[in-house]
């Protein structure tokens, strides 16, 4: 069966609660996920008291004024700091999104939060959680193997058998404009480890990440591969867990709507039999 | 234990992670199921609707003329094509159902196997009713 439930040792418990710095008079509380494969415990979620005056607008910016101020042991990754690496996915109350590109006052606006949180959790705290279903490595930091797995196995590059010209394989503009909103991916992981039947069955759907990927390629004008490409979708697990959920959609950073280049892959499978 | 959990648990199988997301590879199944289950979707909008008008003309008459209005050659052929469409469309969404939430590879064939005998049972008994009016048996 699909587990619904955490097993014992991932249950969370209360952690440890962090002074405020001293002076500070806007303060925002943070509630943050954090485990260490090496102390045998169970996660805990501590909290800390971030001072806004001395602070980035950003999510990542209080993270990095957590662990250089307050808590250097907190781990977590970041890059480029403007939403272009995908280091930084995470689930930021309740919402997958990249720390540096949420901000601190956005995440906290009601049309961001799920109504479940804003409910039951109406303490003003920002809670962070590493990305959701992946097996975590140390604090917001998950295993993401099967995921660039996963993205490697849709051979993610120009396949062709005609010798490369001497210049370019060339396009028309129509061509390339059939790539926007696909090759803007930064493969953050975000929408993959929102989408419930990828939760379910990770092991053996793609998920909205890599089949976006897969349908990039599938209508780049300059690849001659498509049928392969198809043919290496054409299964029950593969493409077809995808139940438009549009939960992938809804918390893509990059604004991409991966369930839809799913329905065009889907109709692409029924165009060549019909 | 299946051959598929093996390779999928990190505990007692040492595999590349591209050997685990290859799996068993492609089946190179599913276009078909999807494609029939929009096609009896679109079916179920038409033929339900229709089989709504034809319990609403029931509404009010006795049994004998229930049974009449069945025995109309229209009406005996909307519903044996209602009854088909709803008894494929409930066994493909049902198998969806089954391969999202019940992994263990015992418990999954059975519920796959009753999910089939439970749609043929029921689209059987349900034309064999349709025919046994629409060819006049006596009650």
């Amino acid at each position: 069966m699909a587990q619904f439930n955490l097993p014992k040792n991932s249950q969370i418990t209360p952690g440890k609660a962090w002074p405020a710095p001293p002076g500070a008079r806007n303060l925002q509380t943070f509630k943050i996920y954090r485990w260490n494969p090496d102390d045998g415990a169970n996660p805990r979620i501590d909290t800390y008291q971030v001072d806004r005056e001395d602070c980035g607008p950003m999510v990542l910016d209080a993270l990095l004024w957590i662990k250089n101020k307050v808590d250097s042991t907190l781990v977590f990754r970041r890059s480029c700091r403007e939403g272009i690496c995908g280091s930084c996915a995470m689930n930021i109350e309740g919402q997958n999104a990249l720390a540096c590109t949420m901000g601190i006052d956005e995440c906290k606006s009601p049309d961001n939060a799920l109504p479940v949180l804003t409910r039951k959790d109406k303490d003003g705290a920002i809670r962070i959680y590493p990305l959701p279903h992946m097996p975590v490595l140390k604090d917001l930091v998950p295993d993401l193997t099967n995921f660039y797995a996963q993205h490697a196995a849709i051979e993610p590059w120009l396949q062709t058998e005609t010798p490369a010209p001497e210049k370019e394989w060339r396009q028309t503009p129509e061509d390339r404009s059939r790539l926007d909103g696909l090759y803007e991916c930064i493969l953050c992981a975000c929408c993959t480890t929102s989408c419930p039947s990828y939760w379910w069955n990770g092991d053996k759907f793609l998920g909205p990440a890599a089949l976006l990927q897969a349908y990039r390629w599938l209508i780049d004008s300059r690849d001659e591969n498509t049928g392969h490409r198809l043919d290496g979708l054409h299964d029950p697990f593969r493409l077809y867990r995808c139940h438009t959920i549009m939960n992938c959609a809804n918390t893509c950073p990059k604004s991409l709507n991966p369930a839809k280049a799913i329905a065009e892959i889907k109709k692409m499978m029924v165009e060549r039999t019909l | 234990m299946a051959k598929e959990e093996v390779r999928q648990d990190t505990r007692i199988s040492i595999r590349t992670p591209r050997a685990r997301v290859r799996g068993l590879g492609v089946s190179h199944h599913g276009a078909g199921h999807w494609w029939l289950q929009r096609l009896t979707a679109v079916a179920n909008v038409v033929l339900m609707l229709s089989f709504v008008v034809i319990i609403a003309k029931m509404a009010g008459r006795g049994y004998g003329e229930a049974r009449l209005l069945v025995a109309t050659p229209l009406v005996s052929i909307l519903l044996i094509l209602a009854l088909l469409s709803v008894t494929v469309h409930m066994r493909l969404g049902m198998q969806v159902i089954i391969e999202d939430y019940v992994h263990a590879p015992g418990t999954k064939i059975a519920a796959v196997f009753a999910n089939n005998a439970y749609a043929v049972v029921v689209a059987v008994a349900c034309l064999y009713a349709v025919l046994r009016i629409g060819f006049g048996q006596p009650a």
